[in-house]
């Protein structure tokens, strides 16, 4: 029989302790018998990305306890049981539900809980706290009902819990009671900046307010009272105000506590009982309390250590770095090291940039030859290098604000509109400059891309520039100092991106849904595609479905490509290039039948132009039955995947690259993203399928696969850039599934992976932070989204032509069998084409 | 000789088609008295609109086939085509103001969706 080993609390520091001890499990710790309380209805989840509740995760999503881990390692764990009292003389504990224990050694582990100030009223039904995922599913549920909620406290989690506030569709306001957000973590000016990119995001900030009470009607939230006399009303509000360590058995029990909280530990973490050791957010170090998960994760470790060698750990907890970098409401917020210039003689570097909504403030020494710390707001991409610098004492450059002005090297991968000179062509249709555009934005006062259009015919023809248009207008209004909105349109006050996330995480289905939360009026043509477009990314729906139907832009709509004249033209998917020869005999036989023109089209693939609209679903059944399936020509989807010959038959090649392109056009097949995607795959460096143009491209190697992202071909041609080299199979598709995913979450509308690529900040460095690293902490919920596509994919055009209703759409009449009398053609090169004006009038 | 005048007019009312056939926000062409006419259905409701399917800009008959909505609350379509709104009462074209096509008016009697093509 071993001895006891009893963790009093199973959250993250108590989960982390616990796998110290059975990953270490040597001789030493064979000896414990392991047992853990564990106060809430299940075992240690993931409270950092807590919030992430709410964009979808479960809390299974969340859980750090692999399935069978504490069985499998003899650990034995009570859940939803929590300690109640300690009794030290008899070294016993006894827990709620009448269990009785005695221990050899005991940890506390109870982290801390959420402060509400005393304020009258603070019970009332209505108000919450953000910790658990219990109080996140009250907040749900509670908040469905709500139009206005409140967060007291505008540190680092009540803006977290601001910005789930407000995703739930609740509008939102921050209470702090310091005069600035984030306190503890920003300056005055970092903070007044902060405030300013958060209230454009339609959260309300009233910061320098102490609340005095809290009214209630008819039981419920109502209004709050401030001590200057103000008030403001409300259904919900959640308290964020800080935390207090759980220390409470710890007191009962007479353990020497801090004057205000927190178990007193020394540096191998025990407690003033030699015997009790105390970890995480509960325990207070050298007077301080980390809030934090990383200093409570080194406890665990400083903890395990010492009891397993009792006298010989080399392991202290000394301190830890509260450097912190975060995201929130999207808005980035760092601090680092000596942000406050607390140190004699420290000076302030400080750029603060009003337009962009920046502030970064370096403090260094007074010999100006080191970086003690700093802040930044509204772009932390600087954070991971500066940091270094404070750690590692490197010595500063000559002049150390170019440390955080803006890079103008080209190296940033930074090609914008605004490096294009004025005399490129940016209409092709209509002959259109980059200077005529610009001058006519500046000189008529134009602030919307339909003026522009009207006044420079730019984009009113084929519409392909309309992209480069906006960037345009957008580049002149901030020139000249007007605020850009990323909004959609006048439905939606909301960028792409926003609503991507609006609909993932609230779980919408219907536009009609998303517009009566969150828009207004009846939609047009730039949000009800766009908005289609994102139903179908996120849970790939049928996309002809009755709700869906109207959505669709006209080439989804009869999922064909509309031809000048009103006709439309066919393309099934022919993955990699590769056909039978019966292929395309099907193909030329169907063609013939039905009086095509066919041709081979720049990807590989075979058009057949000039169908009637009631001739589609007569085509698509013979394709179908043929085994052929939509290429999505007229999405915005993968269209194809091409490829070279490839191993199989070329002298050069190194691997199968017909099979791998035929294996990822089938994987992303009906996918839909902001754009349409483009792929190939080429089996040697020679490049014969030029891989390095598309939005993803894929080059064999001796080793395996090169991957390369955001290139493109079209209108304004650019590389793509190597994102991994020698890739196996699987880490290849691995590494696709993210990086489509991560475009599809976060492009623009209408932006091709190249044109987003070349807006992300800190370009193909921070595209392989996440997509390999998992900077983000995203990638298995961006797999998981792709595996929900590949799963529910169906070939659109099989599901239209099985169902009859769907199948009455296609006709030109809805009272008359008759076919447009205006689709006229005349023979040329021996086959058809459409008519021109002058032939027109001598036919019909 | 009133009475024949309404005659006149309820003789113009041509129907078209069931409300059921229309899905919401999406719209049909009909062939009425030689005329190609596109009709809309705004949302899960009896409002109906009316204009010609045929498109200045493109030259072709395809404005039934564009997605409905509205700017500044007035109904709306864009043409499938080049993407040129026409105001769906009126027939103005919403981008060029020297460009319009005809408007129609209609109606829904018993569930059928009635246009005056006079
Ligand atoms: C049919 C085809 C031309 C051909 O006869 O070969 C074609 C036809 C059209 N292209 Fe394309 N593109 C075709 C290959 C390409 C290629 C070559 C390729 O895919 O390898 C490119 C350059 C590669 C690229 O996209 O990076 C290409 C770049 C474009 C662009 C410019 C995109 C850009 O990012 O700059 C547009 C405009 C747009 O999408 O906004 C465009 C748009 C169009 C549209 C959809 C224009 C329109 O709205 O009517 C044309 C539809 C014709 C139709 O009804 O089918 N097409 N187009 C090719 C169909 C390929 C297929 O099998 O799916
Ligand atoms: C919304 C949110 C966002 C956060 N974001 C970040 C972040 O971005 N970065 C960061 O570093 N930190 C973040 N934190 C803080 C981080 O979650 C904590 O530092 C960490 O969870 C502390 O771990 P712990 O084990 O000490 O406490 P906890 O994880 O709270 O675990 C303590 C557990 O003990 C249980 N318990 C208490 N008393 C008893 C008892 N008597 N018997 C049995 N069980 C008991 C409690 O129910 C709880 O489950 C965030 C916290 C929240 C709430
Ligand atoms: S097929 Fe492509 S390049 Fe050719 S006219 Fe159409 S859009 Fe232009
Ligand atoms: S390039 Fe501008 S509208 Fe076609």
């Amino acid at each position: 029989m071993g001895k006891n080993l009893v963790v009093i609390g199973n959250g993250m520091v108590g989960h982390r302790f616990l796998e110290r001890m059975i990953e270490s499990n040597d001789g030493a710790s064979a000896n414990w018998n392991l047992i853990t309380f564990c106060e809430e209805p299940r075992v240690a989840y993931d409270r950092v990305n807590l919030s992430s509740f709410f964009s979808g995760k479960s809390a299974a999503d969340l859980t750090l306890v692999e399935p069978g881990f504490y069985q499998d390692n003899n650990v034995k764990i009570y859940i939803g049981d929590k300690v109640v009292s300690i009794d030290r003389a008899n070294k016993q504990v006894v827990s709620q539900n009448g269990v009785s224990l005695t221990y050899d050694k005991l940890v506390i582990a109870t982290g801390s809980y959420p402060f509400v100030p005393p304020i009258k009223g603070q019970n009332t039904e209505g108000t919450f706290v953000y910790r658990t995922i219990e109080d996140l599913e009250a907040i749900a549920n509670y908040g469905k009902n709500c139009k206005v909620g409140v967060v007291v406290g505008g540190g680092l989690l009540g803006l977290e819990c601001a910005n789930a506030l407000k995703n739930l569709g609740v509008q939102t306001h921050v209470v702090e009671f310091m005069p600035r957000l984030m306190p503890v973590q920003v300056d005055d000016g970092g903070g007044s900046v902060l405030r300013k990119r958060i209230e454009d995001l339609g959260v309300s900030i009233h910061t320098s307010k102490s609340t005095t009470e809290i009214v209630s009607e008819q039981g419920k939230v109502h209004k709050m009272l401030f001590a200057d006399g103000s008030e403001l009303q409300t259904d919900m509000i959640v308290f964020s105000a800080g935390i207090r360590p759980r220390d409470e058995l710890a007191k009962s029990c007479e353990l020497q506590l801090g004057e205000r909280g927190g178990i007193v530990i020394n540096d191998f973490c025990q407690t003033s009982d030699n015997d009790i050791y105390a970890i995480g957010e509960c325990a207070l170090h050298q007077n301080r309390i980390y809030g934090l998960v990383a200093p409570g994760y080194k406890m665990a470790e400083v903890a395990a250590d010492h009891l397993r060698d009792f006298h010989f750990s080399e392991n202290f907890f000394t301190g830890a770095d509260m450097s912190t970098k975060l995201k929130l409401l999207g808005v980035d917020v760092a601090s680092f090291g000596d942000a406050f210039a607390k140190t004699p003689g420290s000076k302030e570097i400080v750029i603060q940039n009003a337009v962009e909504g920046t502030y970064k403030k370096l403090v260094i020494n007074s010999e100006s030859t080191y970086l003690l710390g700093g802040i930044l707001v509204g772009d932390g991409s600087a954070y991971g290098m500066l940091h270094q610098m404070v750690q590692n004492q490197i010595p500063l450059p000559q002049h150390p604000e170019d440390l955080i002005l803006p890079q103008r090297t080209a190296s940033k991968a930074s090609f914008g509109v605004e490096s294009l000179p004025d005399t490129a062509q940016i209409c092709s249709c209509n002959n259109v400059s980059k200077g005529a555009i610009c001058s006519a934005i500046r000189d008529q006062k134009l602030m919307d891309i339909g003026a522009v259009k009207q006044c420079t015919q730019a984009g009113t023809g084929c519409g392909g520039c309309v992209p480069l248009v906006t960037d345009l207008l957008k580049d002149e209004l901030k020139k000249a100092g007007v605020e850009v909105k990323n909004h959609l349109c006048e439905h939606f006050a909301y960028s792409r991106q926003e609503l991507y996330h609006l609909v993932r995480s609230q779980k919408i289905i219907t536009f009609d849904e998303l517009l009566h939360n969150h828009g207004k009026g009846k939609g047009c043509e730039i949000c009800k595609p766009a908005v289609a477009s994102i139903l179908a990314s996120a849970w790939n729906d049928y996309i002809l479905n009755p709700p869906h139907t109207g959505l669709q832009d006209t080439n989804d709509a009869f999922l064909a490509n509309i031809q000048k004249d009103g006709s439309y033209s066919v393309i099934p998917r022919i993955p990699g290039g590769e056909i039978t020869p019966d292929g395309l005999i099907t193909i030329g036989q169907i063609a013939k039948d039905f009086g095509l023109y066919t041709k081979i089209t720049g990807a590989q693939r075979i058009d057949m132009f000039g169908a009637r609209v009631d001739q589609l679903p007569h085509i698509w059944k013979r394709l179908v039955d043929a085994g052929f399936e939509s290429g999505h020509a007229y999405g915005k989807a993968l269209r194809t995947v091409k490829s070279c010959v490839g191993s199989t038959w070329c002298r050069f090649g190194v691997q199968d690259s017909v099979g791998m392109s035929i294996k990822l056009e089938l994987r992303y097949r009906g996918l839909r993203a902001p754009h349409k995607l483009k792929s190939a795959v080429s089996g040697c460096t020679r490049e014969c399928a030029e891989a390095q143009s598309k939005d993803f491209g894929v080059i064999a190697t001796e080793n395996g696969w090169n991957l390369y992202v955001c290139g493109n071909g079209g209108m304004k041609p650019q590389h793509a850039q190597l994102l991994a080299a020698d890739l196996d199979d699987e880490t290849l598709i691995k590494y696709i599934d993210r990086f489509l995913m991560f475009y599809i979450r976060t492009a623009n509308r209408l932006e091709r992976t190249a044109t987003w690529f070349n807006k992300l900040e800190g370009g193909i460095e921070y595209l392989k932070e996440v997509v390999i690293e998992d900077s983000l902490g995203i990638c298995a919920e961006l797999e998981a989204e792709m595996a929900h596509h590949v799963e529910t994919y169906a070939c659109e055009w099989k599901a239209t032509i099985e169902d009859p209703a769907k199948i009455a759409r296609f006709r030109h009449f809805i009272n008359t069998d008759d076919t447009d009398p205006n689709l006229v053609y005349v023979e040329e090169r021996e086959q058809r084409r459409p008519a021109s004006q002058e032939e027109r009038t001598v036919l019909i | 000789m009133l009475q024949t005048a309404s005659n006149q007019q309820t003789t113009q009312w041509i129907t078209v088609c069931s409300l059921e056939q229309i899905i919401p926000n999406t719209g049909v062409c009909a062939l009425l008295k030689g005329k190609q006419i596109a009709i809309f259905r705004i949302g899960n409701t009896e409002e109906i609109y009316a204009i010609c399917n045929y498109d200045p800009f493109s030259k072709a008959y395809v404005l039934s086939r564009g997605i409905i909505g509205d700017r500044n609350g007035v109904p709306k379509v864009a043409s499938p085509i080049y993407k040129q709104n026409f105001n769906l009462i009126t027939g103005q074209c919403l981008d060029n103001e020297a460009i319009s096509v005809r408007a129609f008016p209609t109606k829904v009697v018993d569930g059928q969706v009635m246009v005056n093509v006079a």
